[in-house]
């Protein structure tokens, strides 16, 4: 068998030593992390080892002898056979390298040798995901998973190095001392603290909101900023939870929320900042109330198109007139609501965008809202007119089939014949003739109230994609597969070596980095929209039978009225 | 190390290349006619004609610059994402297999398999379109059932080697399969 040793980079060029590292169970590898140099007491080593072993986990040992002899280094051979009986374990490697030459040599081994070097700082930081349509569960016998996992695990061994002062000198990749960045450490001390002032804020928050009552908490959730609100607070209290992240997982959707939270709070201050300025808020204030007005001029104009001739159709006038007048009745109560608002709505739009500051997303679900307020008319007409027509689409289908003698058994679900008495098939006839000969006009009217709230429901539809965009868009992990790719990785990559002959084979093992588009869907932020269920034939069905839709319902909510 | 000449299935010559870096690490690239000059020259000459046609009679010049854009972007699109210069195969024993597929910009997407998801390395026959074909494909371990075959990779995809090529690179695999 071979056996392939895994050599760190950084240990290509370190002074003699002892290896020390795990032999991979299950497999003919071994993982080398750290050279521990000359001169050393084989008391002490064994004393750090075991410390090691035991807060790291891993069975960490001596795994050999490394020599790397400078001008005037001669007879190590015997020194180092002679360090073999010290240190029991169960095989010793003895690996030596020569100035000058480029490969190394694995001395007393009769066997075929790899050598797989690796980027130790790369390969400690890295993740690596399992494969394409395989559970993690899964994983647990992949070699190049054990390396990986022992590396990250040995972080504890990689605090000591060459200049402190201790009996122990080691090379590994921060043997040339630790390096740390001030800003990191500050801002690692700042986060405990804040943390626990967040907490703090965040259950006063939710005990405010218990102590709602039911008529709030029915309006809360139709209005979309009420929902974002809610949405926003379950994110601050997963960011907020002062304990660290263990699974790999939890730690990119906290620096997910994190990162995303942040830039939608710089989108929403910039959007403030060109917002106030030249007193933009007054020209939107008043544009709004001439735009509601325009909106309603139309809708009565509308109106009286459909009540004359529409497209050359005849309409039954009476049920024409009725169902007009109402309309138009209701659109004269609306603009009448307006314009008793039109003082106050510079102010109400003035305080209104200020909650931007908490964000984009805030901006666009108060602009959603403000859509649906001012198309409210449009939808009580819609619901109105789809009421009318679905009670007359039932009528008409119970009355057929009395017409035709059958019946609709409710208890077996089905359709039987059934003899009616002569009075009833008389009466039944009549109503079916006069719902029938009614149905052109209010299925015109049905019809084009139905477009109306269509084309409303696209507009607001859009911004809610929009708002679902910034909401689950992980920036954190695209940002650091493009600046920090070794860190999410799919596989690995090898590279061989240039090699000498007689000299054993030597890999370059570099990290493969995930797919930029894998890397989006698998670390996405779940958000509360749910898309519509229904396929386009549902809906089709739907607007034929006229019952009503409802495009969109907050998860949490529960209960879809389909 | 030596190189070859052969056909892939259209007839086009390509070449196969063999390295052994020690008796169990073999190395197999295949490698793809280059891009030709003609080709390019042709299909440029064809864009920028019909280009000047367009200007001569819609006397617009955002016409000339949209060609040039298109070509020269038309080019960069096709040697990093499309055209294919060489497949790699490298297998070491008793550590993996790795296939790369190297573009003609120099870029090179490798997909690496560890021997203990490997089952066998055979020579499958496929119908494509309207004939049969022979391709290499390694076959990936069921982890749950020893004999079952949880997957097929085909290699070698874009430069489609004929059977006598794939024999060599399947003696000379199955060489190393067969010591681990």
């Amino acid at each position: 068998m071979v056996l392939k040793i895994f050599f760190p980079q950084c240990c290509n060029r370190a002074d003699s030593g002892l290896l020390v590292g795990r032999w991979v169970p299950g497999f003919d590898s071994v993982v080398v992390l750290a050279v521990i140099h000359y001169p050393f007491i084989p008391g002490q080593v064994k004393k750090y080892l075991s410390e090691m072993q035991s807060a790291i986990q891993l069975e960490l040992t001596v795994l050999g002898s490394w020599s790397m002899p400078k001008d005037g280094q001669e007879g190590m051979d015997s020194f180092l056979k002679d360090l073999s009986t010290i240190f029991p374990q169960g095989r010793w490697l003895q690996l030596s390298r020569e100035l000058g030459k480029r490969g190394f040599a694995c001395d007393d081994e009769k066997e075929k040798v790899i050598f797989i070097h690796y980027d130790q700082r790369k390969v400690m930081l890295s993740h690596l995901h399992p494969a394409h349509g395989q559970e993690p569960a899964a994983e647990g016998v992949s070699e190049l998973r054990l390396v990986f996992q022992t590396v990250a695990q040995s972080q504890p061994l990689f605090f000591l190095d060459k200049y402190d002062d201790g009996p122990i000198k080691l090379t590994h990749w921060q043997s040339e001392g630790r390096e740390a960045s001030i800003l990191v450490e500050l801002i690692k001390q700042a986060s405990v603290p804040m943390c626990l002032v967040l907490t703090w804020l965040l259950s006063l928050w939710t005990q405010l909101r218990i102590l709602n009552m039911w008529p709030v908490r029915f309006v809360s959730s139709k209005l979309s900023t009420c929902v974002q609100l809610s949405h926003r607070t379950e994110h601050l209290q997963t960011i907020s939870s002062p304990r660290r992240a263990q699974q790999h997982a939890d730690f990119m959707r906290k620096a997910n929320i994190f990162v995303s939270f942040l830039v939608d709070i710089a989108l929403g201050l910039l959007l403030i900042s060109w917002l106030y300025r030249e007193n933009r808020i007054g020209r939107l204030a008043n544009t709004l109330v001439p735009v509601a007005d325009h909106v309603a001029k139309e809708l009565q104009e509308l109106l009286q198109w459909l009540m004359g001739a529409p497209a050359g159709l005849k309409m039954n006038r009476a049920l024409d007139q009725v169902l007009g007048r109402f309309f138009l009745y209701h659109i004269h109560l609306w603009i009448s609501y307006i314009h008793l608002l039109s003082p106050f709505i510079e102010m109400i739009l003035w305080y209104v965008g200020l909650s931007a500051c908490l964000g984009l997303t805030f901006a666009l679900s108060v602009v959603s809202d403000i859509v649906a307020l001012l198309t409210f008319h449009i939808y009580c007409f819609y619901v109105y007119g789809a009421r009318i027509y679905c009670l007359k689409i039932y009528g008409l289908s119970s009355l057929w089939r009395l017409f035709r003698g059958k019946k609709w058994n409710v208890l077996r679900q089905r359709v039987d014949s059934c003899s009616y008495d002569l009075d009833q098939l008389f009466i039944g006839t009549l109503l079916f003739t006069i719902l029938l000969f009614l149905l052109p006009t209010t299925a015109l009217y049905y019809l084009v109230f139905t477009l109306l709230r269509l084309g409303v429901v696209l507009l607001q539809g859009f911004i809610h994609l929009m708002i679902d965009i910034i909401n689950s868009f992980p920036l954190f992990a695209g940002g650091l597969r493009l600046f920090r790719p070794y860190r999410l990785a799919e596989g690995v990559k090898f590279k061989v070596l240039c090699e000498e002959p007689g000299m054993s084979l030597h890999l370059m093992m570099e990290i493969n980095p995930l797919k930029l588009s894998t890397a989006v869907q698998q670390y996405r932020i779940p958000t509360y929209s749910c898309y519509p269920k229904d396929s386009w034939a549902a809906l089709c069905k739907k607007l034929f039978v006229g019952d009503l839709i409802y495009p969109w319902t907050p998860l949490h909510k529960g209960s879809k009225e389909d | 190390m030596s190189e070859e000449k052969f056909t892939d299935i259209n007839g086009k010559p390509i070449s196969l290349e063999c390295r052994s870096h020690s008796s169990f690490c073999r190395e197999f690239v295949v490698s793809a006619p280059k891009v030709s000059l003609r080709a390019v020259m042709v299909c440029t000459c064809a864009v920028w004609l019909s280009a000047y046609a367009a200007f001569f009679v819609t006397k617009n010049t955002a016409v000339l610059s949209s060609a040039i854009v298109t070509t020269l972007v038309g080019m960069m699109v096709h040697i990093h994402l499309i055209k294919i210069d060489h497949e790699r195969l490298l297998i070491v024993g008793s550590l993996g297999v790795q296939v790369s597929s190297c573009f003609a910009s120099g870029r090179e997407s490798a997909t690496f398999i560890e021997m203990s998801s490997i089952k066998d390395i055979v020579i499958n026959e496929a119908i494509h379109m309207q004939r049969v074909i022979y391709y290499l494909c390694i076959l990936l371990k069921e982890p749950s059932d020893p004999n079952g075959v949880s997957g097929v990779v085909p290699l070698f995809q874009s430069s489609k080697p004929r059977l006598n090529c794939l024999v060599k690179i399947y003696k000379s695999c199955q060489e190393i399969l067969g010591q681990c």
